[in-house]
């Protein structure tokens, strides 16, 4: 069938980053990297190849169709927000980008290399990243500890190592809790470091989980409803926290997020999603305004607000 | 299933190596002077040979989330092994064969432990359920593992360590309460290391250990073949120095949800916790027993016995997964925990 959101797509790729990066001056200087490792090569070619693309994603599970010929292009260094109704297929797209779903059409391009499905297990050495809507920790290990399993793609020695203290063990162990410290500090966990995760509040744990997921230093950062079930209050919190981790890290983010007013302040550019269609793409102002957006979403955005006030915790 | 990374009571206490080394200079020290023989043959060498597997399949069930019912076959797999080694191996000293026994147990570990890769929860546990039957059923089918002994049942060998005799009582007490000793230690370093960590980040969320490069299909096996070593040098410690005879009946199905009951009742996911729920289920039939006489006289034949330890063992089972799921660890910080609060 042919969509007009392809139109759409290609308008939405041609625009120069002094456009969508009106709103966010840190998004213009991605040369602010000192202290990224990973994300400085890209941010250079930004404007020319994207840091990742999709072509043509379809996906279904039996008969829903979750995703529907979804391109999207994410640039070096930009947030990148995904909105959409509960169902829009979203958080599939973020599972296909991170191999945990393998589309049944189409191609995810990352870093120069074309995948059928992305090697879920090799996706942190590929600097990619994510969080889960639902909360994913480690709940019997100390916030640390979970932590520091974000760098567990590193880990070299081995368990005979380890339960003897001998070899690369020490310093892998050390320098992996020094690392995981510092992230604490930066998202300002530190007080409960020695908790086990399972018994914090939830807009905590939520933190915690963006902690794991930064503390790999990602050049991709996906981010599935980070401030799902949170109050006005934490969402701003975490928004500040995200932004911060953006332009300290000059980590690229795609996130999803339900709370339009949330998005719309925090993104670069904006893909909207529909029944597993992208019916619009572009920076906040353009889709703000896009009709498609305002019949299938925003014209609904109080009901939606409602809604997912309501949801809760269950985050749906 | 409560989630335990390990000890993190508040209680202001002695540093646990202190406690450790307390303990081991009393079992090494004081036990063997006071000990009856009763004591060493009917409590603490079953006891050291359960705690041992407890800790065994705590590592696989407890911190890795895998569920087993195979515990059992690996342990038999290890004193058949044991006992082959010894026999066919000419000048292989025991530690060597206990060893190789282990190594055994531990490569079977990783052959059955395979369905783990796509299985889960309940299924895999039937799944175990194959070794379980398979190891029972190639022991007893081929005579060559049990020497041709007509009756199946083979007597071990007298153990010794460099010469030295250990087959009295107390001898087997400290040859098993030495290798106990060290295995728990090793197990202790092993669920605080980095590789204790991914199998808690695999139980608790298999999804999220994968993505962050938690290499989980190793991960697992591993799981299984360290749990089958340990489990399969249990299985040595019953038959070598606990009952002194080989025969694949001891290691039934039953012996398998044993060692799944001490771990539950114990405490998953925590060394100590072995060691509580093997003295529970060493000591309760004893006391059942003995109170059962002392209430029934003669009528408490063997039977009855047989009978009201499982009803209670059952009630108490059903009564820890409701009261207490973090088992008899729990309870017992809860009530040190109360004990420091009033005596400051
Ligand atoms: N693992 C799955 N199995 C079956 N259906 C799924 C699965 N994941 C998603 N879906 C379906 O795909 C559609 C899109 O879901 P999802 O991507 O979770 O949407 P969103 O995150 O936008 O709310 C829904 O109809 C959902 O029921
Ligand atoms: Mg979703």
């Amino acid at each position: 069938m042919p969509l007009p959101c392809y139109a759409l797509g290609l308008e939405a790729s041609v625009y120069a980053p002094e456009v969508f990066a009106r709103g966010l001056p840190s998004a213009l200087l991605p040369a602010q990297s000192a202290e990224a490792d990973a994300g400085a090569a890209g941010s250079a070619a930004g404007a020319t190849a994207p840091l990742l693309s999709l072509q043509g994603i379809g996906l279904s599970f039996g008969g829903v169709v979750a995703l529907a010929d979804i391109d999207l292009s994410v640039r070096s260094g930009e947030i990148r927000a995904i909105i959409g109704p509960n169902g829009a297929g979203k958080s599939s797209l973020i599972n296909v980008i991170s191999g945990v779903y393998r589309p049944d059409r189409g191609q995810v391009r990352l870093a120069d290399v074309d995948y059928a499905q992305v090697p879920a297990q090799r996706l942190a050495h590929l600097g990619v990243t994510r969080t889960f809507q639902n909360l994913a920790l480690f709940k019997g290990l100390s916030v640390l500890d979970n932590v520091a399993a974000g760098l567990a793609y590193k880990v070299r020695s081995n368990f005979a190592g380890q339960v003897l203290g001998i070899g690369r063990s020490r310093g892998e162990q050390r320098d992996s809790r020094g690392r995981a410290e510092q992230i604490l500090e930066f998202l300002d966990l530190t007080a409960v470091r020695d908790r086990l995760a399972g018994t914090l509040p939830y807009g905590l744990q939520k933190r915690v989980e963006l902690a794991r997921a930064l503390v790999a230093r990602p050049r991709l950062l996906l981010l599935d409803e980070p401030m799902a079930g949170m109050t006005s209050g934490e969402k701003s919190e975490m928004a500040t926290h995200i932004r911060a981790a953006r332009d300290r890290f000059a980590t690229t983010v795609v996130l999803i997020e339900h709370d339009v007013g949330v998005v719309m302040g925090l993104s670069d550019r904006i893909a909207v999603l529909d029944y597993g269609r992208k019916i619009a793409d572009g920076t906040p102002d353009e889709v703000r305004t896009d009709e498609r957006v305002i019949d299938a979403y925003l014209g609904v955005a109080s009901d939606n607000e409602a809604l997912s006030r309501n949801e809760g915790r269950a985050g749906i | 299933m409560a989630a335990i990374a390990g000890d993190f009571s508040s209680v202001p206490a002695l540093p646990k190596w202190v406690l450790a080394f307390l303990l081991l200079a009393f079992a090494y020290g004081v036990v063997p002077l006071i000990g009856s023989s009763y004591l060493f043959e009917a409590i603490l060498l079953p006891f050291l040979a359960l705690s041992l597997a407890g800790v065994g399949l705590n590592i696989l069930t407890g911190y890795a989330g895998q569920v087993s019912l195979g515990s059992a076959a690996f342990m038999a797999a290890g004193a058949f092994a044991a006992y082959n080694f010894n026999l066919r191996v000419e000048g292989l000293p025991l530690i060597g064969s206990i060893v190789l026994a282990g190594i055994v147990a531990a490569a079977i570990g990783i052959v059955f432990g395979l369905p783990s890769l796509r299985l889960k929860g309940f299924y895999l546990a039937v799944s175990t359920l194959a070794a379980q039957f398979f190891v029972q059923w190639a022991l007893t089918k081929f005579s060559w593992f049990s020497d041709n002994s007509a009756s199946g049942v083979i007597d071990t060998p007298r153990l010794s360590i460099a010469g030295f005799a250990l087959d009295g009582a107390i001898g087997r007490y400290l040859f098993a309460l030495t290798i106990v000793s060290i295995l728990t230690f090793f197990a202790y370093r092993l669920v605080s290391s980095q590789t204790g960590r991914n199998f808690i980040a695999i139980r608790d969320n298999e999804t999220a250990a994968s993505i962050i490069g938690i290499p989980v299909l190793r991960t697992k096996l591993l799981a299984f073949a360290i749990s089958s070593f340990i489990i399969g040098v249990a299985g040595v410690i019953w038959a070598f120095a606990y009952l002194r005879t080989v025969e694949p009946d001891g290691f039934d199905l039953d012996r398998s949800f044993q060692i799944l009951f001490i771990i539950i009742i114990g405490g998953l996911a925590s060394i100590r916790g072995a060691f509580f729920g093997a003295a529970l289920i060493v000591v309760f039939p004893l006391g059942l027993s003995r109170l059962g006489g002392f209430l029934l006289g003669d009528g408490f034949d063997s039977g009855v016995l047989d009978m009201s330890q499982r009803i209670v063992l059952g009630a108490l089972i059903i009564l820890f997964l409701i009261l207490e799921p973090d088992g008899l660890v729990a309870l017992w910080d809860r009530v040190r925990r109360r004990l420091a609060w009033q005596s400051t």
